[in-house]
């Protein structure tokens, strides 16, 4: 029985439709993600949620109850704001303070709730200084605390980490997924960088231009893209032009060479888009059954990782990671290589790899 | 006169944020009308009183056919140019520096240019009348003294205005990097400040400058003190002697503000260097 | 043995830099010998004198004239006048500001309003005081209508210029107030209702106390504003109402025969008033820009 759902919902702004059909049934205590471009529709969808929109079709169910339609301040729905939206008149105490104020709860009962979420967020002697006072990271901790405060069945957070900066980024979501773990409540969070997505969630929405594109587990979509479009904006990938040789068997002509996918293509579309992950592709002929062969046009060093492109024969490049061992050579600009992978890395998706998802791809190398 | 208090200096013109509504309710309606009621019904009562004169439209007719009309407007005129350009000489180079060079004044200048709201209207001439009769520099003495007091006077009066209008258009064209471009290029500073400083601030002085002339074209107290034939004690004297003729003139006064303010929103429409909405100090 | 780098620093000269020091102040001269000239010196004097008896004695009999009845009377006239017109003016004017931005009202009518503003805080004076005569006076369009509610009402009295001095009032608090309205942000509401909170409660606990300042500020703006006008109050009272700036015009015309110490005790007195407006407004604007940025 799922704790959260969203059935058939949809929002029009006039002409525009920002969210489509979207559908939802999340657990108890799941951390789910939406994670898409700017103007996907993932801020419209949770600011529903929250009550702030109305959908203009669709249903909204927390724990049964169906509050499509009741305001804001009558759902029992906690929302980080991108931008904290602190009370800048109130202290740290006083905003984590004021939903159970506003409930009239008894003033010792909520000093020491608030006691125990400063606690929480680790911010124990903070609690008289004022939102201006205090840092970026610490005023995102606060807002989580003020919206944890009235213990609320959902927990939303738009895009709460995108103002700070990147230490601080990867130090806070950590803290944000364990203290939701530890209270068990059932959080959205939207984002649009994927690495957040991928690390902090259990399941993850990819929503793009109003649509869901797919649902999945972090593994599930990264190894598994239903879409070019999960595979493009997910992680980084190589995107090829290909052309079916034989769907059944599925072998493909990408550049003139010969290689074949694991799974058989759908033998009805003619030209297909090949997604390779870089972490799958060989310098060398140990990688795998399927060859290529190229001219090395770049080489670049990424820290822990060796980025090596290949040019093929017609102008398609292909992009490969290697683990930097300093033991090993790199390879030189200008070498003629073989570059190999096993079919089960090629995922066949249909359709072509449009110019626009390759100039994805070129960014995504770049 | 009322005189103006820092916030209205450059809020005239300026455009909202993006704001999503809710959908107006009937209190804030009414509390539209009634503001509009209270704004609309004594321009409306001008407008009528004016219409009462026999035949139709005379009074107008009477106003804009009286010498003094002219004569009196055409003082203020060429008085309120004059006050534009001396204020625009010493505000501009002295913004300028202040930004540039000598941040440390900035507080004094600033304190400076809101002294004219400290000093009202009132107070001042009766200070200039008292410290310029007599002495060293009786100015008050004579028609041309007094005129260059009052273009003091006026000059005064601008400040505040057009120093937070150049120093916002300051900051809006970085200034300082156009200066170090200027002389790295091999410029020096008279050139800077006629060539590239000048120019680039016509939004700004343009602004400034219709403002300052709104103020002087409509002003009474100081004219009257120093007995000059301007706009403002045209306009009293006249609500003194005739009837139907002061309802004309009000609103042919208010017409021409309304003309100038709107010259200022539509200059600083669309321009790279916009005059902000900062509040006010 | 070199010489130690400190020893070689003191030794070198900052001409350079004094040099381009010295030519910036001399742009700056001008402004301020200007200043000095028409600004600071005629207050200084107006000081001075008030503090000399016709003697040229250093005396404070000047200002022990103010609590002549006359004068105190002057003072509380002009206090109350403008103690009303600022909190009436503040309060309205604001809801009218309010209306605009926040009130769900067309967006055409907030430009327009706000246009209307500057100019309307530019009718004051001569022309405004007109205006009044035509729609309140003897003869005025709205006369009869008042008379017709059992009301009536008289040109020369505070009444009817404090509904005057709203004509600038009103205006002057809605172009002031729009920055802090527009500064109120859109989070902070939602935040609240996510809270739980109704209407009310957001702005009795945030939208207000946010506010404050600003508002305050801008009310004691206004207070000094009414203050220190004078042209309309000449015009409408035919200079026969008993307000400071009226009383300050009748010592300067000389026609009362009064010490003339006591006119320049009247002036030093209203700066004082205004100054302590314009600082109080100020220090409240600076407090509410901090949360409002």
């Amino acid at each position: 029985m799922s704790f959260l759902s969203l059935t058939g919902v949809q929002k029009r702004f006039g002409a525009t439709t920002a969210v489509q059909d979207f559908n939802l049934e999340a657990e108890r205590g799941e951390f789910v993600s939406f994670l898409g471009p700017s103007g996907c529709g993932k801020t419209t969808t949770l600011r529903m949620i929250a009550g702030f929109e109305q959908p203009t079709a669709g249903r909204i169910t927390v724990d049964g109850e169906d509050i499509t339609h009741r305001p804001p301040n009558r759902r029992n729905i906690g929302m980080v704001f991108q931008s904290y939206a602190l009370f800048p008149n109130m202290t740290v105490a006083g905003n984590i303070g004021f939903g159970m104020k506003v409930r009239k709860r008894p003033a010792a009962d909520v000093k020491k709730r608030v006691g125990e979420l400063l606690e929480l967020i680790n911010l124990p002697d903070r609690g008289d200084r004022y939102p201006w006072q205090l840092s970026g990271g610490q005023q995102q901790r606060v807002a989580l605390a003020r919206a944890l405060a009235i213990e609320p069945q959902v927990l939303l957070l738009d895009e709460p980490l995108s103002a700070l900066d990147a230490k601080i980024r990867v130090a806070l979501r950590k803290e944000i997924r364990s203290i939701q773990r530890q209270l068990g409540i059932t959080t959205v969070y939207v984002t649009h960088d994927q690495e957040e997505a991928l690390s902090l969630s259990d399941r993850v929405v990819v929503m793009s231009e109003g649509r869901i594109e797919q649902i999945g587990a972090p593994p599930d979509i990264y190894n598994f893209p239903a879409t070019p479009f999960v595979a493009s904006f997910v992680g980084t990938l190589n995107l090829l032009a290909a052309r079916l040789v034989d769907g059944p068997s599925g072998r493909l002509s990408v550049d003139g060479q010969e290689i074949r996918a694991a799974k058989p293509a759908d033998s009805g579309a003619g030209r297909v888009t090949v997604a390779l992950r870089p972490e799958s592709i060989e310098l060398g002929e140990g990688g795998g059954s399927n060859r290529l062969v190229g001219e090395v046009e770049d080489v670049s060093f990424l820290g822990s990782i060796v980025r090596t492109r290949v040019r093929l024969g017609e102008g398609a490049t292909v992009s490969l990671d290697t683990f930097n061992d300093p033991g090993l050579a790199a390879a030189t600009i200008g070498d003629t290589v073989t570059v190999s992978f096993p079919p089960e890395a090629a995922l066949v998706l249909a359709g072509k790899a449009s110019a626009e998802e390759a100039v994805e791809q070129a960014i995504a190398e770049g | 006169m009322s005189g103006r208090a820092p916030g209205a200096l450059e809020t005239i013109g300026a455009s909202p944020p993006p704001r999503r509504r809710r959908p107006g309710s009937l209190v804030w309606w009414i509390v539209f009308i009634l503001g509009f009621l209270y704004f609309f019904l004594p321009l409306l009562g001008t407008f009528a009183f004016s219409m009462r004169s026999q035949p139709l439209f005379s009074a107008y007719a009477v106003v804009v056919d009286d010498p003094q009309f002219a004569r009196t407007l055409l003082y203020s005129f060429v008085v309120g140019l004059i006050t534009i350009l001396v204020s625009i000489v010493l505000i501009v180079p002295t913004a300028y520096w202040v930004r540039l060079r000598l941040p440390r004044l900035r507080p004094y200048i600033e304190f400076i240019t809101l002294l004219p709201f400290v000093i009202p209207p009132i107070i001042l001439v009766f200070g200039l009348l008292r410290s310029y009769s007599g002495g060293p520099l009786p100015l008050a003495g004579s028609d041309t003294g007094s005129d260059v007091l009052l273009v003091a006077a006026y000059v005064v009066l601008s400040f505040p205005y057009m120093y937070r209008a150049v120093d916002t258009g300051l900051r809006s064209i970085d200034v300082r990097s156009l200066t170090e471009a200027s002389q790295s290029l091999g410029a020096g500073w008279f050139t800077i400040l006629v060539r590239v400083i000048f120019p680039n601030l016509r939004v700004s002085l343009l602004s400034g400058a219709f403002l300052t002339l709104a103020i002087v074209v409509g002003e009474f107290t100081i004219a009257t003190f120093l007995g000059r034939p301007a706009f403002g004690p045209y306009i009293s004297l006249l609500g003194g002697n005739k009837a139907y003729e002061p309802a004309a003139v009000s609103l042919i006064s208010f017409g021409l503000t309304w003309i100038a303010m709107g010259v200022i929103g539509l200059v600083g429409r669309g321009s790279r260097s916009r005059i902000q909405v900062a509040g006010a100090h | 043995m070199t010489a130690s780098p400190s020893l070689i620093a003191q030794g070198a000269p900052p001409a350079r830099h004094e040099r381009r020091f010295g030519w910036a102040w001399l742009g700056v001269v001008p402004f301020l010998v200007f200043a000095v000239a028409f600004l600071v010196l005629p207050t200084v004097y107006l000081l001075v004198n008030s503090l000399t008896d016709s003697a040229g004695n250093p005396t404070l009999g000047n200002y022990a004239h103010l609590s002549e009845p006359n004068l105190a009377d002057a003072y509380w006239a002009s206090i109350e006048i403008s103690l009303v017109t600022a909190i009436g003016g503040g309060i309205f004017g604001f809801l009218l500001a309010y209306a605009v931005i926040a009130g769900g009202l067309p967006s055409f009518l907030r430009s327009a309003l706000t246009t209307f503003c500057g100019v309307a805080s530019n009718f004051a004076g001569v022309p405004l005081a007109l205006a009044f005569t035509f729609t309140l006076g003897a003869s005025g369009i709205l006369t009869p209508f008042i008379k017709a509610l059992g009301l009536s009402l008289n040109i020369y009295s505070k009444t009817s210029l404090e509904l005057a001095y709203l004509y600038f009032q009103f205006p002057l608090m809605v172009l002031i107030i729009a920055p802090a309205i527009d500064g109120l942000k859109r989070d902070w509401r939602e935040a609240a209702e996510n809270m739980g909170a109704s209407s009310f409660q957001y702005w009795r606990h945030v939208a207000f106390p946010i506010l404050l300042p600003s508002l305050l500020g801008t009310i004691i703006l206004l207070f000094g504003n009414a203050f220190g006008a004078q042209a309309t109050a000449y015009q409408l009272s035919g200079g026969t109402i008993n307000i400071v700036t009226i009383a300050i015009t009748r010592q300067i015309r000389g026609d009362v025969a009064n010490d003339p110490g006591v006119g320049y005790a009247l002036a030093i007195g209203m700066v004082v008033i205004m100054g302590v407006s314009i600082a109080a407004y100020t220090f409240l604007q600076r407090r509410s820009e901090r949360w409002l940025r």
